[in-house]
């Protein structure tokens, strides 16, 4: 086998994330978290809760995310979730999760369609009522939703007050870092 | 207009796609006796109310579900949002 040695890049491009600094607020391209979907088969949905229940991977409800490590969750549709866990430890999140759930669930590696944007500090809903149509201020922690920014289809985990994790499309990731960025330098 | 998603609440109607009557759901079977004038129906003949109509959208900035949505055409109020899952469960056309 060829000996390849190519360089990693960001989905920004770059060879480190991205970080930036605009008034209270943090914009941080987060590239340490595997990503898989994990979506019940036909009639399975009681096994694949039993199954998850005895690993310790947390499944919330509707609309809500969770997290319990090395995994986290978020919903995205009936019967289906996105599960998070460490890149490091994780990086083949597929295997780990069907050495859990079987042929109970259909997982499909999620981790490089992805970009995840983490934007913190204290008034995101002033940022965020620019960007969308979430009502982040009324939104309780670990609400998750899927939500348009700038014509991008994108999730949005609320970590907490003033921790938010966007997962936009990774071949749309420097759209949305502007997206962001403009907004954020509008709003403050 | 707002779509009040049964799962997840009271959603903008700019998240979802619409694709028309809800009878899209009661595809004739292909190879029953008579197919071709079932599907000519099916595919050619709509109603046209005005009034409550049954139709389907689609939530694709959302959770991905179809729902059928019963909408006065005359007002645009909306009096019933259901999963289109459970629609077509309850007319037998799903496992």
């Amino acid at each position: 086998m060829a000996d390849l040695m190519l360089a990693p890049l960001t989905p920004l491009g770059h060879a480190l994330p991205e970080q930036r600094n605009i008034g209270p607020v943090t914009l941080t391209e987060v590239i340490d978290s595997a990503l898989g979907s994990l979506t019940a088969r036909a009639g399975r949905l009681a096994e694949l809760a039993e199954r998850a229940a005895a690993a310790g991977l947390p499944l919330p409800a509707p609309g809500q995310s969770a997290e319990a490590a090395p995994y986290g969750a978020f919903w995205l549709a009936p019967e289906s979730w996105m599960v998070e866990a460490p890149f490091a430890s994780h990086e083949d999140i597929r295997a780990h999760l069907v050495a859990i759930f079987g042929d109970a669930a259909s997982i499909t590696e999620q981790t490089d369609a992805w970009v995840r944007f983490d934007v913190t500090g204290a008034d995101l809903p002033r940022l965020f009522e620019r960007l969308s149509n979430v009502d982040l201020a009324r939104a309780p922690d670990h609400a998750a939703t899927r939500t348009v920014i700038d014509h991008i289809g994108c999730y949005l985990v609320k970590r907490g007050p003033t921790r938010i994790s966007l997962f936009g499309p990774r071949s749309s990731a420097p759209s949305l870092w502007h997206a962001l960025e403009t907004a954020a330098r509008a709003a403050f | 207009m707002i779509i009040n998603h049964p799962i997840l609440g009271p959603r903008d109607a700019q998240e979802f796609v619409y694709l028309g009557d809800a009878a899209l759901i009661a595809r004739p079977d292909g190879l029953a006796p008579g197919a071709q004038e079932a599907f000519h129906d099916y595919l050619y003949l709509r109603d046209n109310p005005a009034g409550l109509h049954r139709e389907l959208w689609y939530h694709e900035q959302g959770d991905r579900s179809w729902l059928v949505v019963t909408r006065n055409t005359l007002t645009h109020e909306i009096t019933q949002v259901e999963l289109a899952r459970d629609v077509a469960r309850s007319l037998g056309r799903s496992k």
